[in-house]
């Protein structure tokens, strides 16, 4: 199918900002779908609230646009009735972390057949630009005037720790590598993470004097280097890209439907 | 193996917001933003089909339409 086949044309152009790294995760995520040769039949996404979590409205798959910091909830609802289905979270790093840092960590210790996508922007880009718990100390932000003061988590150790059984990092910049990451990731069974590292130009870069949106990617390039580059032992600051964890765990709704099977007595 | 090679570039201008990303990012500086700040392809010449505008642009804006290219024998 074509590109054009797995959106929904009338929302387009779409509300996202000029260079909004946020497009390039819906691109890629959509090059993954097209590789896997999956029918848009076979996919649900379910989003939040935030400029990420609009990506739900511009996919032609079945799709769900709820509340924030809440789409695992009812992802997990969707998939426990739908097992056959292929389930997509796309959150923002407020929406996964923040609000929604609970939903995340028990989904990911159940280890439920989902798909995580953390597309983040370390802000709250749709309103206005507060700092997130991916922003990170010394950070600007319109609700840190005189710089962030608090810790970032790091997606990938806390998924990890959590229990999820696909943890993975990659950026807008290195879109073949992220089309690659999702597929692997919608084919993984069990709860998979994938952290997207995206551009929010209007806020977190205007506020950090990081530039344009070209800027920012060519810092994303620069930042970071695959997992146990050569690199990485010259210089620990860089941020590593790629797969961190794939490992078979019992997925949460094959064991519901064992206990199903049981309580029945074998009728 | 048949190369792709480039028929053209589709650009929707009503799609392209203009942010400059395939225009920075091409390896063969193929692209330019016009004077109303959309994407153009000025020198598809240097053109290599890698299609990394495509894949980059964040407003699904642009399209490599290419066609296989015979290998012409030696
Ligand atoms: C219960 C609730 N609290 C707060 C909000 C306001 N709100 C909307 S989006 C958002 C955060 C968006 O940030 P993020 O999840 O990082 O997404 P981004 O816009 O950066 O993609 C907040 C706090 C809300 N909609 N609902
Ligand atoms: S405010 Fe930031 S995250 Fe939201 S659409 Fe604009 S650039 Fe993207
Ligand atoms: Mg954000």
């Amino acid at each position: 199918m074509a590109v054009k086949d797995y959106i929904r044309e009338r929302f387009f152009p779409h509300l996202w900002c000029p260079g909004c790294g946020h497009g390039i995760v819906l691109n890629g995520l959509i090059r993954a779908v097209e590789k896997l040769g999956m029918s848009r039949n076979e996919m649900v996404m379910v989003s939040g609230i935030g400029c990420s979590s609009r990506i739900s409205g511009y996919m032609d798959f079945h799709t769900l646009h709820t509340i924030h910091g809440r789409a695992l909830a009812f992802a997990t609802g969707v998939k426990l009735s739908k097992p056959e289905l292929n389930v997509i979270v796309p959150m923002g790093d407020g929406d996964a972390l923040s609000i929604g840092g609970n939903h995340f960590i028990h989904a990911a210790r159940r280890n439920i057949d989902i798909t995580a996508i953390v597309m983040n922007n370390r802000i709250y880009g749709m309103t206005g630009g507060q700092y997130s718990p991916l922003t990170g100390p010394g950070m600007m932000a319109t609700t840190a005037p005189y710089s962030n003061i608090d810790q970032e988590f790091d997606v990938v150790e806390m998924a990890r720790a959590a229990g999820a059984t696909f943890v993975a990092r990659t950026t807008a910049y290195h879109v073949q590598q992220m089309a690659d990451i999702i597929r692997a990731a919608i084919l993984h069974e069990g709860f998979s993470v994938v952290e997207v590292m995206s551009q929010c130009p209007t806020y977190f870069g205007r506020k950090n004097k990081q530039g344009s949106a070209v800027d920012m990617m060519k810092r994303m390039k620069e930042t970071t280097t695959p997992i146990g580059s050569a690199a990485k032992a010259k210089n620990p600051e860089l941020i590593e890209r790629g797969i961190f964890v794939q490992v078979d765990k019992p997925e949460y709704c094959s064991e519901y439907n064992k206990i199903i099977e049981r309580a029945m007595g074998g009728r | 193996m048949a190369k792709a090679k480039l028929k053209e570039h589709r650009i929707d201008r009503d799609w392209c917001k203009g942010c400059g990303i395939c225009v920075a990012f091409c390896p063969k500086k193929v692209l330019e933003l016009d004077d109303q700040d959309k994407a153009v392809a000025v020198r598809i010449e240097d053109c290599i089909a890698c299609r990394l505008c495509e894949l980059r642009c964040p407003d699904l804006a642009i399209e490599v339409d290419t066609e296989e290219k015979v290998e012409e024998k030696a």
